[in-house]
């Protein structure tokens, strides 16, 4: 199985198939666009340096386009395109995260602090959603285990609790009738899962800061985990030593684990996940048919070790 | 029910039933081809298969619900729209067998293994399979000599279409992550055109005593 080969080409110079096959579309979206600059400058993505790492891969990257188009983040609606065109109304400054629970060192650090103290990284990964779809995505991020150095978590510490902002006067999904899930949307990692070298808070995509409906100011990215542990907007970290509740297992235990790692074997108890479908691999209608998913997305050789001796099919 | 008395509406003259029927079926059509259209050229954004089949499942249990509203349109309304119902039907199991093939091809690129594996462990494709297949006999006797043929028991058979719509209302709910507002929709819409057969023979029953206890003009 390849792992992190680099790139033949880079990803600069490939304008994505899907991207080209929708040209049209950007005339139409030019004019909407300008309407949505006058609307709000937070929604507008500013350039975010970044240096190279080794995690790359050699597969095609997902475009912009559908990276920043195409996604869950109930906060702004249920449907697939609802964050994009509701994420503009979120502010994301001023923003702290609140860093506290079994640590030295409880602290709250302000988003411009991160984005000035640690050093960003590019981290190419694949995403793999619960519902079959694919991506492969360029992140700008940081290992986890940099802002957990600063609070210095205790001996007692066994997991990582994140929650997400809770703004229902900017976050449209947050406020009504119809509202999808229990608010603030939550989601943990164990404390040797939050410290593996592969699990980052994101702050940007495409050398860029995040978009709002990408999860800005900042995100929890795991790789090998089902795209719905990437907690989005970010304002809490806590370290705990029971399991902290994550959301999509509160809703419905039977059918999302804690863990969530993306497993072909353990299906969803209402469909399957042994294929997936890579989004803008399809040209059109055609050719898009699906590919297999792999153990840990393709992370087995880096993270299968840190779930030595658990049954995956109980531990899901 | 054809003692039953109607309003008299406003109609459309007889001798255009027949083009307004035509019309009926390439306007419904519509939709399903206009999506391959966008499909092909890329408007149907970052998941095409997905969204494609998608929308082909929700015109199929769109043109189900309609085809089921003729009934009550007619009984409370007085408007008789059943010059239309077989063109519903049959629109709805052109969508579903759209949806379908859309299911075998693009999406599962017919890999057989895949294919019956997913249709047996999944709860969702399997009772959309039954919809498919309970479909196939309304469809096929769906014409004049069917009906002059079967007789009483084509009545009976096309009652297939109520469990037709719970397997459709159950397929699509059962595919999502959560009931969104779209779906909580069509749920409610089910339940309001089964739930009216239920109660649809206690008002035909009122209303026949009714008038027989009205005085004869």
């Amino acid at each position: 199985m390849p792992h992190y080969h680099p790139p033949k080409i880079a990803s600069s110079e490939i304008t994505p198939k899907s991207l080209y096959m929708r040209r049209r579309e950007f005339i139409g979206a030019a004019a909407g666009g300008f309407s949505a600059m006058a609307l709000g400058s937070q929604a507008l993505a500013a350039p975010l340096a970044a240096k190279p790492s080794i995690y790359k891969l050699d597969e095609k990257l997902t475009s912009k386009e559908d990276v920043t188009t195409y996604n869950n983040f109930y906060e702004f609606g249920t449907g697939k395109d609802d964050p994009a065109r509701n994420a503009g109304s979120l502010n994301t400054r001023p923003w702290t995260i609140e860093v506290g629970g079994l640590v030295a060192k409880p602290q709250v650090i302000d988003i411009e602090t991160i984005l000035k103290e640690i050093p960003m990284e590019e981290r190419v990964y694949r995403m793999r959603c619960v519902e079959a779809w694919s991506m492969v995505i360029p992140w700008i991020g940081f290992p986890i285990s940099a802002i957990l150095d600063r609070v210095e978590p205790l001996g007692s510490a066994k997991y990582v609790a994140f929650e997400t902002l809770v703004r229902p006067e900017e976050m449209q999904g947050q406020a009504g009738l119809f509202q999808a899930l229990e608010w603030p949307y939550v989601e943990g990692l164990r404390l040797d899962e939050a410290r593996h070298p592969l699990a980052i808070l994101a702050t940007g995509l495409y050398g860029e800061t995040l978009p709002n409906q990408n999860g800005a100011p900042i995100r929890l990215v795991v790789p090998w985990k089902y795209g719905f542990k990437g907690i989005k907007s970010i304002v809490k970290i806590t370290l705990t030593e029971q399991e902290p509740p994550s959301t999509w297992n509160r809703l419905q235990p039977s059918e999302y684990g804690f863990y969530a790692n993306v497993n072909p074997e353990v299906d969803h108890p209402r469909w399957s996940q042994a294929t997936e479908r890579r989004i803008g691999e399809a040209d059109g209608l055609f050719g898009g048919a699906r590919i297999n998913t792999l153990p840990f997305n393709g992370y087995a050789d880096e993270v299968a070790n840190l779930y030595d001796g658990m049954d995956l099919t109980r531990f899901f | 029910m054809t003692s039953l008395t109607l309003p008299a509406l406003p109609a459309l003259p007889k001798r255009y039933r027949p083009a307004s029927v035509w019309a009926l079926y390439a306007v419904g059509l519509l939709p399903g081809l206009y999506a391959f259209y966008l499909g092909i050229f890329g408007g149907l954004g970052a998941d095409p298969v997905r969204a494609f089949e998608h929308l082909l499942g929700l015109w199929a249990l769109r043109f189900v619900c309609l085809g089921l509203t003729v009934t009550p349109v007619r009984d409370l309304f007085g408007i008789n729209l059943i010059a239309y119902r077989r063109a519903l039907g049959l629109l709805a199991f052109y969508y579903v067998l759209a949806h379908f093939t859309v299911y075998l091809t693009l999406d599962r690129g017919l890999i057989l293994s895949s294919i019956a594996g997913d249709i047996l462990k999944r709860p969702y494709i399997m009772l959309g399979m039954a919809g498919l297949l309970m479909l196939i006999p309304l469809a096929l006797t769906s014409n004049q000599w069917s009906i002059r043929r079967l007789g009483q028991r084509w009545n009976m058979l096309h009652k297939l279409v109520y469990p037709v719509l719970l397997v459709a209302i159950l397929h699509y709910a059962l595919s999502l992550k959560v009931i969104d507002p779209e779906a909580a929709f069509y749920i409610a819409v089910t339940t309001l055109l089964l739930g009216y057969r239920l109660i649809r023979p206690k008002i035909m029953e009122r209303r026949r005593a009714k008038r027989m206890a009205a005085p004869r003009t």
